[in-house]
């Protein structure tokens, strides 16, 4: 329904827009002018080989039609939340089926690859929101921080579990949390490995709106309907002006991920939590 | 009540509402996990919640291995 509504109202360019189907994890409109991209993998939007080029497909379509929009919201519709992060079991199982020196060039692969879909994402001359819930854990606390606004239901929680397997987050997230809060965010976050809510988050200056239990993209419509008011141009050259892209930390966290990916920890550290049956799984 | 007593009796109250269970069927030192028939997701929902009601801050660390609602009520009653 929401793609006949979205070639109905903006014919050619809507209709680049790949239709819904099941298999899908991801899927977007464009209509009024903003852009929504909805997550919607079983079972919490994991980030893994699929994920990547359906976000490849999406950055595509951004690219083609950001002229034509001012805001992108992107949301999850699968209930633990945002997202969890990366697929790790995917991650595990590829590189077991692999020689390491194999499975180091296709993690860089990957990564290089993320990177350059959530680099767009941070650079898009438009105003992109974040609209989260429940879980946004590793990959998925860095697609967050790759938005200019992060607006987070009362039930959202942050969190960079990587060190608890021998690994830092992949995606981003040191260079882009240590742009926008500081280094002592980061290194409370990055080191405990502890999550927080959305209240804390706020509090730290993470989140720009905290509301109620199933109202963040509510919220985050509203916010974007506000910024159809502004000249679009300026708006475009404020954010380029305050928000630069740390091109060079993140090439440098691609690098020592590699390196740590390495290391016998994390193929230790990933089986624990892959072959976990607990109802809470392996996290040291 | 004592203040820990009251701290567990609301603890138990949240969980029976959030998770739809009757209140009456939770007690003290039962396994949550068990009880309320939760996974590791469900649980940050929880601990979340607990957060919210009480105005703590709870690092996730600090619930490694604890199943029961009694020492989970201690490790907020030390953060109020």
């Amino acid at each position: 329904m929401r793609d006949v509504e979205t070639t109905k109202q903006h014919g050619e360019i809507a209709e680049k827009a790949p239709n819904r189907s099941p298999e899908a994890g991801l899927s977007w409109t464009l209509k009024d002018g903003v852009i929504e991209l909805g997550l919607h993998r079983a079972p919490c939007n994991e980030l893994g080989s699929e994920a990547l080029e359906e976000l490849e497909q999406f950055a595509t379509f951004l690219q083609r039609v950001q002229g034509e929009a001012h805001a992108l919201i992107i949301y999850s519709e699968m209930k633990p939340g945002f997202c969890a992060g990366a697929d790790l079991r995917e991650l595990y199982q590829r590189s077991q089926a692999m020689k390491q020196a194999e499975a180091i060039k296709g993690v860089r692969d990957f990564l290089e690859r993320i990177h350059r879909v959530l680099n767009l994402i941070d650079a898009a001359p438009l105003t992109t929101i974040a609209a989260v819930h429940g879980v946004t854990f590793g990959g998925g606390f860095e697609l967050a921080l790759a938005c200019d606004l992060i607006i987070a239901d009362k039930m959202a929680r942050f969190c960079f579990p990587e060190l608890r397997l021998g690994l830092i987050p992949g995606f981003g997230g040191i260079p882009r949390l240590k742009r926008d809060l500081g280094n002592s965010v980061v290194r409370d976050l990055l080191l405990t490995g502890r999550s927080f809510n959305a209240v804390k988050a706020q509090q730290i200056g993470l989140v720009s709106q905290v509301v109620g239990e199933g109202e963040s993209l509510r919220a985050a419509r509203a916010t974007a309907a506000q910024l159809k008011k502004f000249d679009r141009a300026t708006a475009a050259e404020a954010k380029k002006f305050i928000k630069p892209i740390p091109h060079e930390e993140l090439k440098r966290e691609i690098d020592l991920f590699c390196e740590l990916f390495a290391r016998p920890a994390v193929e230790a550290g990933l089986r624990k939590f892959v072959e976990s049956t607990d109802a809470q799984p392996y996290l040291p | 009540m004592s203040t820990s007593d009251q701290t567990l009796d609301e603890i138990l109250n949240l969980a029976a509402a959030h998770f739809k269970v009757p209140r009456e069927k939770l007690s003290p030192d039962d396994d949550f996990f068990k009880t309320l028939g939760i996974d590791s997701l469900q649980t940050l929902d929880l601990l979340t919640k607990l957060e919210n009601y009480f105005r703590v801050e709870l690092p996730d660390y600090e619930l490694q291995g604890v199943s029961d609602f009694r020492t989970l009520a201690g490790r907020i009653q030390a953060r109020l």
